[in-house]
């Protein structure tokens, strides 16, 4: 392990390209030792180009990133020692056993041969794998998959941890299990970026968070402010009818127009909705709180990427 | 680009070994399937076209058929093994398996993934020749103490074709296309190297042509002069030929290689 006082990442300006495609445009941002720190974004957006640039796979083009003090071009192996990553795509070595993987892996970071036996052990007690220890890795269920990928990324007690997605495709136990390991590594100061589609995720997990889209940064801050700063504290949602149109435009409230709703941002719901049935006489209004989902669609467009 | 970034001298480590490693336990795990196929199909050979049309074939350079191509079964089962093991083998790693990826997050870089797989293929050509020599020696087609040289060799030239076969895998756009290396050169390559017949029956441009392009014929040439025990000044010029070639071959793959799988 290796003692910062600086900041974990430091990235400013970064850019990278594939040919003609500007994959991340300038974009800079730090990262503080055992914080959480959340990268989300439509699909496209430069979230895992970001994420290898990090983590030493894929070379940067421009612009500074630095990890633990450390340029990532120049400093691969040094920087590659203290991470853990957990990729988007799962990689598991589908010719050993649960076991053999961790052991496998753990070769590559030099661990000596007991200590990594006795390390494998306890991260398969930690992930609750003990009993699959001798089972092929293609046997295993989606959750069981990214739990031993999590386990396997640990196996080098990373001072970084890499997240690409991490619960990609999982049920509501399998979810809620890794948040809480995520979550325990944090308590031990271990610093955690992670990228995620999963708005809900992000918003439990994350200290700090920032939302891009086409290789660069829209927001940064922490969840609870940027939904504040963007939205407000709560949604009315009405349905979108031709009076309803009418009448909100006689008002001065603003509103946003969806295909079957109409939502309007505020901090005074309660007076927002008073107005409307007074003013509007509406018959059905909803009130919710506002989230980091109404953020990212606000920001990112509805428009389907892909 | 520039040519010359084809032939930029990799910077490796001990770290290579770690890949070696992981390739020969997962051989160890599928141990007795692994050691048959190679073992079956020279004895074919040996035994169909050895003693079956061999027996119309009363002397060719001097020994007897099958003698004459007992060495060639060994180069062709160098050949095999390792060429096969960095197309096919490292292709589905690479690709299908996404085990360089997963190497490469920890501080080995994909040079020393693809040297690791490299050297890799070149042990499975010397396992492969060791089964076949002994198979030889024991039908007493072998020349001792000379053959033994052949184990230690069998590396080197195991390495040649590793290295080559990477160079296919590299290129392929999908692992249907390693066919067509596997066709249009290795096939043609067992049977114009000197294998199954001399290369003075040839006629002398495709005679030069092999000696020019085709590695397996300076290892046959090799082999043959091991196993007959008659060594000769032109081993040689075959061994530089191989050495050079591996070299080139080597730096190339890695290269090759490294502009694929980083971007």
């Amino acid at each position: 392990m290796v003692d910062f006082i600086a900041p974990v990442i430091v990235a400013q300006n970064l850019q990278k390209k594939f040919g003609e495609l500007v994959a991340v445009e300038g974009i800079s941002f730090t990262v503080e030792e055992s914080e959480v720190f959340g990268f989300l974004g439509p699909n496209g957006a430069g979230k895992t180009t970001a994420m290898r640039m990090i983590q030493c796979v894929s070379p940067k083009d421009d612009g500074k990133l630095e990890v633990f003090g450390m340029d990532v071009n120049t400093h691969q192996k040094e920087i590659k020692k203290n991470i853990g990553v957990v990729p988007q795509e799962n990689n598991l070595d589908p010719d050993f056993t649960v076991y053999e993987n961790l052991f496998v892996y753990s070769r590559y970071f030099d661990i000596p041969k007991k200590e990594s036996k006795e390390r494998v052990n306890s991260l398969l007690e930690f992930v609750q794998l003990e009993e699959k220890k001798d089972v092929m890795t293609y046997m295993l269920s989606g959750g069981m998959k990214r739990r031993l990928i999590l386990a396997r990324a640990l196996v080098n007690n990373p001072s970084l941890l890499i997240l690409d997605e991490p619960t990609v495709g999982l049920d509501p136990q399998a979810r809620h299990l890794l948040w809480e390991k995520i979550r325990g590594l944090k308590k031990q100061n271990v610093t955690i970026v992670l990228t995620t589609h999963y708005l809900e995720e992000a918003a439990y997990l994350c200290d700090r968070l920032v939302i891009m889209d086409y290789g660069k940064i829209l927001v940064e801050g922490d969840p609870d402010n940027i939904v504040k700063k963007y939205i407000g504290s709560d949604v009315v949602e009405v349905d979108n009818t031709k009076p309803v149109i009418s009448c909100l435009d006689k008002t001065d409230i603003n509103y946003e127009t969806l295909d079957s709703t109409v939502q309007i941002y505020t901090n005074e719901p309660k007076d927002i909705s008073d107005r409307l049935m007074k003013e509007c006489k509406f018959e059905k209004i909803t009130v919710r709180s506002a989230t980091l989902e109404d953020v990212f669609l606000k920001l990112t467009g509805r428009k389907l990427r892909e | 680009m520039s040519i010359m970034s084809y032939f930029k001298l990799p910077s490796l480590s001990y770290r290579v070994l770690k890949v070696w490693l992981r390739n020969k336990d997962v051989f160890m795990t599928t141990l007795k399937v692994n050691l048959l196929p190679p073992l079956l199909s020279p004895l074919l050979y040996l035994f169909a076209i050895g003693l079956g049309l061999g027996t119309y074939i009363n002397n060719i350079e001097g020994v007897s058929y099958i003698e004459f191509i007992a060495p060639a079964m060994i180069a062709v089962s160098m050949m095999y093994a390792s060429f096969f093991e960095c197309t096919f083998g490292s292709y589905v790693r690479m690709y299908y398996q996404k085990t360089f990826d997963a190497i490469i997050a920890t501080p080995l870089t994909i040079e020393e993934v693809i040297t690791g797989e490299m050297l890799w293929g070149a042990t499975r050509s010397t396992i492969n020749a060791t089964l076949v020599v002994i198979i030889v020696s024991i039908m007493g087609l072998a020349e001792y103490p000379h053959s033994l040289l052949i184990i230690p060799f069998s590396f080197v030239s195991g390495f040649l074709f590793a290295c080559l076969g990477m160079c296919f895998t590299s290129i392929s756009p999908n692992i249907n296309t390693l066919t067509y290396p596997s066709i249009l050169f290795i096939t043609p390559m067992f049977l114009f190297s000197g294998t199954f017949f001399p290369l003075s029956l040839l006629p002398q441009i495709l005679q030069y042509l092999a000696y020019a392009i085709l590695p397996l014929t300076h290892i046959v040439m090799i082999i043959r002069s091991l196993t007959t025990g008659s060594l000769d000044i032109i081993m040689l010029g075959n061994f530089v030929w191989i050495a050079a070639a591996s070299l080139i071959l080597f730096v190339l793959s890695v290269n090759l290689m490294k502009k694929r799988l980083i971007v």
